[in-house]
Parts: C-alpha cells; structure tokens; sequence
C-alpha cells in the first residue's frame, strides 16, 4: 500500500461498476500489524530511556560504569556470558519456529521449551549480576550511571517476562488442542518479539558499557 | 492470536449468554464502549465537583473553612489530570473508539476482543488506583497535574508522600490499559475493513480516532518514563530528575538530577495529549455536521491530510509549554515557528468545517447546536493560542489566568461539547431511544453561554497579572478590587454550568425508559454504523452478511437522487432504480 497513492484517491467521485476495492477481513496478519506496532511502542520507551540517559550524562556527577579499571563494566565478561544466554534463547526459539513449520512436533517442543529455559536463565543471570554490583559496592542511588543500569536492564526483564507469559500461553493452548498447525502463527510473533528483546539488550549492552569518551561523543551527536 | 471474530462466519462468535458474560466480563466491543463512557463519565463528575470546590475558594475566599491551601491545591491537581486523562482520553478512545470503529468499518468487533476487555478492566484499576488517593494519609497529590519535580516529591507539597505514588502507579496503569486498547484500534482500523471500504471512504471520525491512537501509543511511552524515574527518585533516593537540594533546613541526599529533563519528558506527552483529545473530536464533529447540514464535507480529502499532518506535527511542538523553564533561547524561536505552523492544518479544517454549513440544509438539532458552538469555543482557544505560542507573549502571560482560559475553551471545553455532540447523535444508536430534544436545548444554552460567562473573563484576569494555582491573592497590589468581583461572577456561572449538567445526566437515564423510539437511522445518516439490521446492534453487529461498501460516508444531497442522502451500503444499481433521468446525475 502506497501511502501517497491512498491519501490522493479522491472517494466522492463515482466509482466504475465492479471495482469495490479494499479488503476484506484477513486474521493472519492482524497479529502481525498489532505487534509491529507494539515494537514501535516498547522502541519509543527504550528510545527515550536512552535519550534520558545522554542528556543526564553531562552532568558533572555521572559516572560511567565503565573506563576506568576499577569499574564493573571495565571487564564485561559477565555480560557476555548473560547476553550469550539470551542469544541462545533466540536461536532456540527461531529452531523452535522452523520445526514447527515443517511439522515436527518433538523438535518444536524441545526448541521452545529450551528458549524458555535460556530466557529464565538469563533473567536469573542478571539478578545475580545485580547482586555483584551491589556487593562491589555500586548501589542504585550512588550515581546515577548505576541507577540507569539497574532501571534499563529492569525495564528489559519486564519485558522479557511478559514475552514469556505470552509464550506461556500459546504453547499451552496448543496443547489443548494438540494441533501443531495452529502453532506456527502466534510462534512466529513470539520469534519476532525475541529477536526484537535481543536486540533491544545489544543496544543497551553497548551503552551501558560505553566509555566516558564514547558516552559523551554521543551526547555531542544529540546536541546536549 | 490466531482466533479473531473478524471473520465473515457468524459462528465464530462464542455469544454470550450468562449476565457476566453479557455485561460485566463482555468481550462486545459496544459493552466495553459503554463500560468505559461510564466510568470516563463518572470521574468527570467526580473533576466536575472538585473545579466547583476551587471556584467556590476563588470566587468567595475567607468563606469556606473546609478549604485550605493544601486542599485547594489538591483540587487543582486531581481536576486536570482527571479531565485530561480519565475523561477525555478514556471517552473519545475508549468509550468512542470502542462503539465506532467496527460499526463504522464494518466489522463483527475489534480484532482481539479478549485484550479489548483486559484494556478495560485495567482502566477501571487506574481508576480506583487514582481515586484511592483520596483516602490515604496526606491525600492526593497536589503538585499540580504536570507534577513538575523537585516539587512534587518534597515534604510541603500536599500528598507528597502518598498521593504521589498512587498518581505515579496510576498514571502506569492507564499507560498499559491505553497500549491494549490502542493495539486493537490501531490493527481494527487497518485490518478488519469490510469489503469495499478503502482508507479514503471512512468517515472522519475513524480517521481522526485512528491519527490519535498512534499519536497515543508513541506519546504515552513518554509519560511512562517521567512516571517510573520520578518514582524512583522519590522511593529508592535515586537522582534522574532531583537536584541537590535543601528542604525545610534539611540537605537531601539527591544530587545532580535536572529537573528540566522531567519537563521535557512530559510535554513530549503532554502535547500529542492536547491531540489525542482534539482528533477524535475534530472527527466527529466533522461527521456530525455533515449529517445535520445535509451536506457533503467541505474538503473530505484535505480534512484527512490535515489531520494527518496535525498528528505528525504534534510531535515537534513539545517546548511550547516550557519557555519560562530558562532552556537555550534557540529553542524557543523553534518551537514558536512550529507551533504557528501548525495553526495552518488547523485553520484548514476550521475553514472547511464552517463551508460545510454554507449553504447547507441546516438542521437545528441538539447534536449541530454543539457541533457548531464547538465551532466558536474552538476558533476562540484557538486564536488565542496564536498569543501563547509566540515567546515574546508568552512570557508575560505564562502562568496567569489567561493560560486557564486558553486551554479551557481549546481542549476543555471544545472537546467536551463534541462529546455532547457525539451522545445526542449516537445514543439513539446505543440505546434505541432519542435524547429528549427540549431538556437537550436546555443543556446546550446553559454550557454554551455558561463556557463564555466563565472563561472569556479569565483573559481579562490573565491580562491583569493574575497568577493560576493560587489560593488567595493576598495583599497584591496590581490586582485591583474588581478582579475580585470578577472571579465572583465566574465562580457563580460555573456553579450554575456544572449544575446544569445535571439536566443532562437526567436526560441520559429518563430517555432510556421514557425516550421517544429511535427505530433505524433516526438522522438519516450515510454512514454504516446506521445500517446495522438491529437497533441497537446486536453481538456481532450485522446479522449473517457483512456489508459491502459502495461510496464515501458523506453522499448527502446528491443531484439527480430523491432522497437526500445514499447510505454507504447501497450500491450505484440500486441508486439507479431509484433516480430520476436527470442527465448528470452523480450516483
């Protein structure tokens, strides 16, 4: 659909006999559109987390998580390790999808139980990372560097979480009605969403572990 | 998300069939619709009451020992962020949106029926939520409904320990309860169309609810933000948007946090809000008119292009509201050329709304007396947001009366007579039963009259100095003593309008049982929410066919046909039979 094309068709004008045009209702897509719209709702709120996040980096008082040896993030290993948990999840569920696809049912349940299993396991694994912080010392009030990782990486979890309930929910009603075929649909929004959260937490990885450098020249970049 | 009651299948609708199930868990979209309009319109009585406790302070101080400075301040806080977003949003959206968009396009329901009803319920606990506040120790907020920090979350503020929380939570949860419910209107408009109704034949309303959705669901998010870190700051001592800061002798322990940041968050959302209201009613408003002037839409596609615009606009206008906030001068100049530029949209539609009427066969019904007296109460806030929206203007009168007056009659007041306008024209569509027209027209001069006795005043008191979200003047000396016997006048016509409303109240519930029979299509209109096969429609609106769509919404009066309006559903054959043999007949 060409947006132009539709905003210039001028609808008082009779129309040729045959030619109703439009579109009757299609439910395959309506979940699509919605979540498409949703990634553009929960991208906003990460976009303007972020930008909250440049302009409050100017501040003389904020320091950044990373840089200077004696910071946490210096040696991210730690978040490789949980960023590769999510990544495994994604793989997993995108398995998951492409069985489910071609009928397997043992493979679409091994794959999607396994992508649960790494979802649950990365949001565990970033508690205990909150835990770490919190015994080097790097509590959430104390600058607000930290108070941006611990609400970033929480409104990350969240979303996770409700990733995991709606997950939840389609696996459960295709076992009520244990047939594989109306799997693939809602598994393909899940796949999509999970992708989307991976994405999101590459994002963030990056700039929570941004030197004071780096930090700064993108704050130039956006004008603070 | 597979099963969807959009499908032409009468069957794959699970009817309801138990009480619950029909009108307390209902997944219809018109039951959702009007179990939002009550609510939405219970709060407002609610708002309704606590602006009536404020004028009674301002227009006779000294008098009333129930009120107090916290009070007051409280009142000021709960009547805006009630208004704003409890009512206006919740009713053209969710109470609007919810009735219109599948019988206006065809459709059996919304597309995800289940999330429709989940977006309810989760309004209705926003609602309790915020209401609570009411009741616990130190009361609601009353930090003003933009809960500007430091402010809002030091001891000092009224409510600044309780009520702000549960405004914060409150706010959150009506954020969610708005996404589900956006979701839906979003992918209903764009996917659940019945045959033949192409984007450009849908009627105004759709479009205008449709533009202020997206607007929503990319503008709440902003309001989301502000509302976690300000909570936050305020329980866990983090420093986003708190300053170091001495209260009451006492050094806290925030430190650095900008709070102009906070502001900038908010009017991202707070701006695209003044849309989120002002579309929808834009939409109907255009619809009503062109049904009681029997007359095609002056414009139809500018209309839309102007909507459109507007919407994108929205976004880019934000620091309007912040050129006392001490930002880059730079800014200003910005945000000031933008804000007038989007006056042109704006103008357009005023233009083409008032063309419309021009030669039109004017009916004079209940609905076109607001329809048009929204006409006036808009062009006048309108105008007079030409004034603010220039920095060298704004500066003076930022934060007098005349700012009040201004954004009442723009989004207060304009928005609200549509909403009149829209329940006179839809409720015989809702119910089955006309609106008594007498006690309609009774209502309809007491606000309309009543809106200029209050607010026109208010300008003279803004030119005056007069500061809003004040208590008492005290011993000021630039406001003279007639101030005073001003703001007598405007508490007077304001208790005056807000009890007339009752009229309206009584008509809504004497007409259900005692109102004149509506039968099909009572204001001839073209549109398809007319043409359901039961008045009111039943679950699933259309029987077992859906309809297909032939033409525009807006063929009224069209030469060469008898009768003065061809209904969206009759196809150019069936106009054909019935015309006469005029050469150039536009069927």
């Amino acid at each position: 659909m060409n947006p132009f094309k539709t905003l210039a068709e001028k609808p008082w004008l009779a129309q040729p006999a045959g030619m109703p045009q439009g579109m009757g209702p299609d439910a395959n897509t309506a979940g699509t559109i919605a979540l498409r719209f949703f990634i553009a709702v929960v991208s906003v709120l990460f976009f303007l987390f972020t930008i909250t996040f440049l302009a409050r980096s100017q501040y003389p008082d904020f320091q950044a998580l990373a840089g200077q040896p004696w910071q946490p993030f210096s040696d991210p290993s730690r978040l490789w390790f949980n960023t590769a948990l999510l990544g495994l999840s994604s793989l997993m569920i995108q398995l998951g999808l492409n069985a489910s696809r071609k009928q397997h049912m043992n493979g679409t349940i091994v794959a999607v139980t396994a992508a649960a299993f790494f979802a649950v396991l990365f949001l565990l694994a970033q508690l205990d990372l909150w835990q770490h912080l919190q015994a080097m010392g790097f509590f959430v009030s104390g600058n607000p560097a930290n108070s941006y990782f611990y609400l970033l990486t929480a409104v990350h979890g969240v979303h996770l979480i409700g990733g995991l309930v709606a997950l939840s929910n389609v696996v459960f009603r295709v076992w009520y009605d244990g047939q594989l075929t109306a799997l693939s649909g809602p598994l393909k929004l899940c796949t999509t969403y999970w992708h989307f959260l991976l994405l999101v937490w590459l994002l963030l990885f990056g700039l929570l572990t941004s030197t004071p450098d780096t930090i700064n020249a993108l704050a130039a970049l956006c004008g603070f | 998300m597979e099963h969807v009651a959009i499908a032409d299948q009468i069957d794959e609708l699970h009817d309801p069939d138990t009480f619950i199930t029909k009108y307390i868990w209902s997944q219809d979209h018109k039951v959702i619709a009007i179990q939002y309009g009550l609510t939405a319109i219970f709060v407002g009585l609610v708002a309704l009451a606590l602006s009536g406790l404020m004028r009674l302070q301002l227009g006779f101080p000294d008098t009333f020992d129930f009120i107090d400075p916290s009070s007051y301040l409280q009142f000021v806080t709960m009547h805006g962020m009630i208004m704003v977003i409890y009512l206006l949003t919740a009713l053209l959206l969710g109470g609007f949106g919810n009735y219109l968009i599948p019988l206006m396009i065809g459709a059996r329901d919304m597309v995800f029926p289940y999330l429709n009803m989940l977006s309810y319920w989760t309004y209705l606990l926003a609602v309790i939520v915020l209401l609570a506040s009411f009741f616990v120790p130190g009361g609601p907020t009353g930090a003003g409904w933009t809960l500007y920090p430091p402010q809002a979350i030091l001891a000092g503020t009224p409510g600044y320990d309780w009520g702000i929380i549960l405004m914060l939570a409150s706010l959150a949860i009506f954020i969610v309860a708005f996404t589900m419910g956006g979701l839906n209107y979003v992918t209903t408009v764009l996917q659940a169309r019945t045959r033949g109704m192409t984007l450009m034949r849908m009627p105004l309303t759709i479009w205008g609810i449709f533009t202020a959705t997206v607007l929503g669901l990319l503008a709440f998010p902003a309001l989301l933000v502000s509302a976690i870190m300000m909570m936050l700051d305020k329980l866990l001592g983090t420093s986003f948007f708190m300053p170091a800061i001495v209260s009451l002798g006492e050094t806290l322990d925030h430190s650095g946090g900008s709070p102009v940041l906070f502001q900038h968050l908010f009017w991202f959302f707070g701006h695209p809000e003044v849309y989120i209201v002002a579309l929808p009613a834009f939409g109907m408003v255009s619809d009503v008119l062109a049904t009681h002037a029997r007359k095609n839409i002056f414009g139809y596609r500018m209309m839309v292009w102007a909507i459109v615009a507007i919407g994108g606009l929205s976004f880019v206008v934000w620091a309007h509201h912040m050129y006392v906030s001490a930002m880059n001068p730079a800014f200003g100049f910005f945000f000031a050329t933008t804000t007038l530029i989007i006056a042109i949209p704006t103008a357009i539609k005023v233009y083409n709304w008032v063309l419309t009427l021009w030669r039109g066969n004017i009916h004079l019904t209940v609905p076109m007396l607001f329809a048009i007296g929204f006409i006036f109460t808009f062009t006048h806030g309108g105008l007079t947001g030409l004034f603010l929206g220039n920095v060298v203007i704004d500066l003076p009168l930022s934060d007098t009366y005349f700012v009040v007056a201004h954004f009442h009659m723009v989004m207060g007041v304009s928005p609200v007579m549509v909403l009149f306008a829209a329940i006179y024209h839809w409720y015989p569509l809702m119910t089955g039963k006309m609106l008594h027209t007498g006690l309609g027209k009774i209502h309809f001069w007491f606000t309309f009259l009543g809106t200029y006795a209050i607010y026109l005043p208010m300008h003279y008191l803004g030119f005056l100095g007069v500061p809003r979200r004040y208590f008492a003047m005290g011993s000021t000396d630039f406001i003279p003593e007639s101030a005073q016997s001003l703001n007598a006048s405007i508490t007077v016509s304001a208790l005056i309008v807000g009890a007339s409303q009752l009229i309206f109240i009584f008509n809504i519930f004497w007409s259900l049982r005692n109102g004149e029979k509506a039968g099909h299509n009572p204001w001839q209109a073209t549109s398809l929410e007319w043409q359901t096969p039961n008045v009111p429609p039943k679950h699933g609106n259309w029987g077992p066919t859906l309809p297909q769509v032939h033409r525009w919404a807006y063929d009224y009066s069209v030469p060469g046909v008898e009768a003065d309006f061809i209904p969206q559903n009759v196809s150019t054959d069936e106009v054909a039979a019935t015309a006469d043999e005029t050469p150039g007949a536009q069927i």
